[in-house]
């Protein structure tokens, strides 16, 4: 309104006498009186910026019709990725609190409820101040999520450390951390390609050993030999790495004692998360095994106090024992019933690498006689399909190989893609060995059905869209090849501009995906929140 | 809150180290003094090891030796800075106890898997890099062994060229290098080397290595010291444990079940004690791990259709050491060379604060003196280690030479490439080249001897 827009420079009162004077249009006026106080303050305090859109919104009672336009404007503003509320949230609140009450006084004519109204506000402007003066984020944050009452519960994350490795401060902070628990930092090695810098390289010839003593006193043996297998690849694959992990877990159980004063459910706990940030040292940890930890770290925690050490050692046995063969082995018998069904006598079925579950439903759906042939894809440095195709074929399976590079060669003839999964994140994202996101993209290209099996321990919450955020680096000098008594990348880090890049892990669009196989059945790639929502509720 | 220290039950290693060894292999120098207590660079054999499990990280240490060196060990001053527990076992001295009559004899103190280590072993191995093995693939066995080392240095009482070749092991490993798949003693070859089919069938590919040294360093599993325990047949654990372990990792009764009869063993009847205690060498969680190695995407070898590690629990690997110090002090030659190295081995000064050297005295940095000693004028001393509370006086000329403690030498001597061993006397004027003279022994003035062991009569009557 043009009248509105030439009182801009006077103030509030004006516009509060022509209120007065002016009773249909009380509200429109009010609402840009409040408009232009919200500029003015945001001019006055430029730094606070963002923050007056937020302000706007705790104001929501007092003027009452005169906020409903701008909370909407505001709303998705407020929704911005701003992760740490500052405390100056509520400092714009205070003075347009403190504009209201002069408002107020100036309007003796005002109604009851009106009044009540900005009572009302200016309890929650001191309520505001108070928090500011704390200068705790953390409580304007629940205010913000009560005015989305939409969404669940948005929780503001951390960055994870492991991927964060070019930030200084994050290093030392890991260091610090590492120095408390007593367990020697593993240093990164190589040159690493600036895409992926932010991620840890480390080198197999460094094993972290090398920095602790012999015989480990701060770490338990079990939990070192466990690291040791993990950094040179003995125990590979999700599903043995979480097995491997669990059984060493049990024998710490067996070997520990509550010391005096102190709770089972509690101290050992605490005696688990050196042995953890271990084994992330040594190999970081895969979505299988963070689950696992978790749901180990509930049942320790739920142990009750009375309970004595041997009795509560026993329970914590059983229930690992328990989540093995229920989610591990069971949900591989489940899956392969399943996949069963959908393996036809005739078919060509294509896999990558080696994979467990896959290899598992393979040979069962050959003891049942279904008729079938394999071709077995596989992929440089790891070539870990040679080990799927002697696990088949000692089964008496007809299989092909090939390499990655002839996947579009023998597409023609696939009529089925099985695929295994590290990890299926919580958007639909398919997580698995480097290559994998390249047969499903080909495979979809020739029309061919890719079905991914995934046990759903391996659900996760997270959120990937692409391959970089978030990976794993292998030892750059597995690249290294020795053809004829030549080796041509040895020296390699002479090299300026020369970088090597190893990744282990890539993510797979949904959209490349038909079918995922669980041991709940068979869903759609996009129900895998779903999942996940069911199994926090079980939880 | 502290991440504490794991109760005793938890070890993971004990360290044995066996110095009851008689040094049967240079009884010149040992009649008198025990092996474990000659002097390399100043400090007695037996440091040597002890200071490699100290910096390690070891804290305790079983000492397996005899009355005599318990008691020089107590007062001896270098064993004293050591700061790791010992825990000192004797040993009858007349030298019946095998090694591994040792760790029969110890059986009680050993609760978890064992580190056996020489006495007489001079290493910078990183030590974590046996164990490694040991730990990562749950072997039974892994053990040291480096290039055999040349010694150069002239050794004294040695006539004419070195002998020829001695018992040569011949050591078999895989295409890795690292898995143990046949070890014998040439001495125990007679008609020429046999392989079993068996191994040749599983290791398509296998290296013969001649020229390395075993460094007497094991790591054994608890269930080995268990079946050593039943097996009193056994006592030498380089001469009859080793090697039956290495061919037992092919024996078909491992492979079978544990019920089987066997029939096909040769001669030993221990082979089914060894498999049954073998088997057992796991925790009661024995299917889990054997889930996680078959969900496990790894192989040990490839070509054939067997599982990793062909299926067998056995297994025997070694660390091959190609680059650093590595060798035993058994041989004169060997601990002329040792006295060589050493000092290089650690930093620490030269010259012990106390000796009192006269400043018109030449002395080579590479020399070391020991405590109290006293070096008169003119004297010019060259790549040589001289012992405690010895004396030498106007000059004399010493090179290339090792020097014990109480010596006294006497003016105008010249002595060069010797070895001299504690409370000698070398007479005015004599002149010594590639000597070794032995314990108490005294050298007349104005002799000269040339590549001769001067010993004392009674020990002459020793065969």
């Amino acid at each position: 309104m043009a009248d509105s827009e030439v009182t801009d420079q006077s103030g509030p009162k004006d516009g509060i006498e022509r209120a007065k004077n002016e009773g249909k249009e009380l509200t429109k006026e009010e609402k840009q009186r409040l408009r232009k106080e919200k500029k003015q303050q945001k001019k006055g305090k430029e730094k606070k910026d963002d923050k007056a859109p937020k302000e706007s919104q705790k104001e929501k009672p007092p003027a009452a019709a005169a906020q409903p336009s701008t909370q909407p404007s505001t709303q998705p503003s407020t929704q911005a990725p701003s992760q740490k509320v500052c405390s100056a949230v509520p400092a714009p609140a205070v003075a347009a609190a403190a504009a209201e009450t002069t408002a107020a006084k100036e309007k003796p004519t005002k109604s009851k409820a009106e009044l009540k109204a900005e009572r009302r506000a200016r309890q929650e402007a001191d309520r505001a101040s108070k928090q500011g003066k704390k200068g705790d984020g953390a409580q304007a944050a629940p205010a913000k999520s009560k005015a989305a009452p939409s969404e669940l519960q948005p929780v503001v994350k951390r960055l994870p450390e492991h991927i964060q490795v070019d930030n200084p401060d994050v290093l030392k902070k890991l260091a610090k951390k590492l120095e408390r628990q007593q367990i020697p930092l593993r240093s990164d090695y190589g040159y690493k390609v600036s895409l992926f810098s932010h991620l840890h390289q480390y080198s197999r010839k460094a094993p972290l050993t090398q920095q602790l003593s012999i015989p480990s006193s701060v770490i338990h043996p079990a939990i070192v030999r466990l690291g040791l297998q993990y950094s040179q690849g003995i125990v590979a694959g999700s599903n043995a790495r979480s097995v491997a992990l669990l059984h060493a877990f049990k024998q710490v159980i067996r070997d520990y004692t509550t010391p005096p004063n102190e709770e089972l459910s509690r101290d050992l706990v605490n005696k688990l998360k050196p042995y953890i940030s271990f084994l992330n040292q040594c190999r970081p940890l895969s979505a299988s095994m963070g689950n696992a930890i978790k749901y180990i770290k509930k049942e320790i925690s739920n142990i009750p106090n009375q309970c004595k050490d041997k009795e509560a050692k026993n329970k914590l046995l059983n229930c690992i024992d328990c989540y093995i063969n229920e989610k591990i082995v069971l949900a591989a018998k489940a899956i392969a019933k399943y996949a069963i069904e959908k393996i036809s006598d005739g078919d060509v079925i294509l896999v990558y690498g080696c994979s467990s579950l896959v290899n598992n439903i393979l040979c069962e759906a050959f003891e049942k006689n279904r008729k079938f042939r394999v071709i077995v894809v596989d992929s440089r440095p790891r070539l870990e399909g040679r080990e799927a195709l002697r696990r088949l074929v000692q089964r008496g399976i007809r299989c092909t190989y090939v390499l990655i590079s002839a996947v579009s060669y023998i597409l023609p003839e696939v009529s089925k893609v099985f695929l295994g999964a590290h990890a299926l994140l919580a958007n639909g994202y398919v997580m698995s060995r480097v290559g994998t996101s390249q047969i499903a993209l080909v495979a979809k290209a020739f029309n061919v059905p890719v079905l991914v099996c995934c046990e759903t321990y391996k659900f996760c919450e997270r959120v990937q869209t692409d391959s970089f955020v978030s990976n794993e680096l292998d030892d750059p000098d597995d690249l290294i090849v020795t053809r004829k008594g030549k080796t041509q990348l040895e020296n390699w880090q002479d090299v300026e501009l020369l970088g090597l890049l190893n990744l282990v892990y890539d993510v797979t669009p949904p959209d490349f995906v038909d079918l995922v196989i669980t041991d709940l059945g068979m869903i759609p790639c996009t129900s895998v929140p779903v999942v996940l929502r069911v199994k926090n509720v079980d939880m | 809150m502290c991440v504490g220290e794991l109760t005793a039950g938890t070890m993971e290693l004990q360290a044995v180290l066996m110095a009851a060894g008689g040094g049967s292999r240079m009884t010149d120098l040992t009649y008198n003094t025990p092996k474990p207590m000659l002097p390399v660079g100043n400090k007695p054999v037996i440091w040597y090891p002890l200071n490699l499990l100290e910096r390690v990280g070891f804290e305790e240490v079983i000492v397996i030796t005899t009355k005599e060196v318990q008691k020089m060990m107590s007062t001896d001053p270098k064993i004293k800075e050591i700061r790791i527990k010992l825990d000192v076992v004797c040993i009858q001295e007349d030298g019946d106890m095998g090694t591994a009559d040792s760790l029969r004899h110890i059986q009680q103190k050993i609760k978890t898997d064992i580190l056996v280590l020489s006495c007489d072993l001079i290493t910078d191995v990183a030590l974590h890099e046996v164990v490694d093995l040991f730990r990562a693939h749950n072997a039974t066995m892994a053990m040291l062994m480096s290039k055999t080392h040349e010694f150069t240095e002239t050794v004294p009482g040695q006539k004419g060229k070195k002998k020829a070749a001695e018992q040569r092991d011949f050591v078999g490993v895989d295409h890795s290098g690292k898995r143990l798949l046949f070890m014998a003693n040439e001495a125990d070859l007679e008609d020429g080397l046999s392989i079993r089919k068996s191994i040749m069938r599983k290791h398509p590919r296998m290296h013969i290595k001649t020229g390395l040294e075993d460094a007497h360093l094991y790591c054994l599993k608890k269930a080995v010291v268990d079946f050593i325990t039943e097996n009193k047949s056994i006592s030498s654990i380089r001469g009859e444990l080793v090697p039956y372990l290495v061919r037992k990792q092919f024996s078909k009764t491992i492979n079978n079940s544990k019920m089987k009869e066997d029939t096909e063993d040769q001669s030993q009847k221990t082979s089914d004690c060894l498999a049954s205690h073998e088997l057992l060498i796991s925790s009661q969680d024995e299917c889990l791990l054997q889930l996680a190695q078959e969900r496990s995407c790894w192989n040990d070898h490839r070509g054939d259709m067997s599982e990793a590690y062909h299926g067998g629990k056995l297994r025997c690997y070694v660390h091959i050491m190609d680059q650093g110090l590595c060798f035993r002090v058994n041989t004169l030659a060997a601990y002329i060379e040792a006295n060589r190295l050493a000092p290089k081995l650690f930093e620490e000064p030269a010259v012990h604060p106390s000796a009192v050297i006269s400043e018109k005295c030449q002395m080579g940095s590479d020399s070391i003196i020991g405590e109290k000693c006293q070096i008169s004028d003119k004297t010019s001393i060259k790549r040589t280690m001289i012992g405690n509370y010895t004396s030498i006086k106007e000059k004399v000329k010493v090179a290339n030479s090792i020097i014990m403690h109480h010596v006294t030498i006497e003016e105008g001597c010249n002595i060069q490439g010797s070895v001299i061993c504690s409370n000698a006397v070398i007479g005015r004027g004599a002149d010594l080249k590639y000597c070794l003279v032995g314990n108490g022994q005294s050298i007349d003035a104005e002799s000269e001897r040339t590549n001769e062991v001067i010993v004392g009569s009674d020990q002459l009557m020793e065969i």
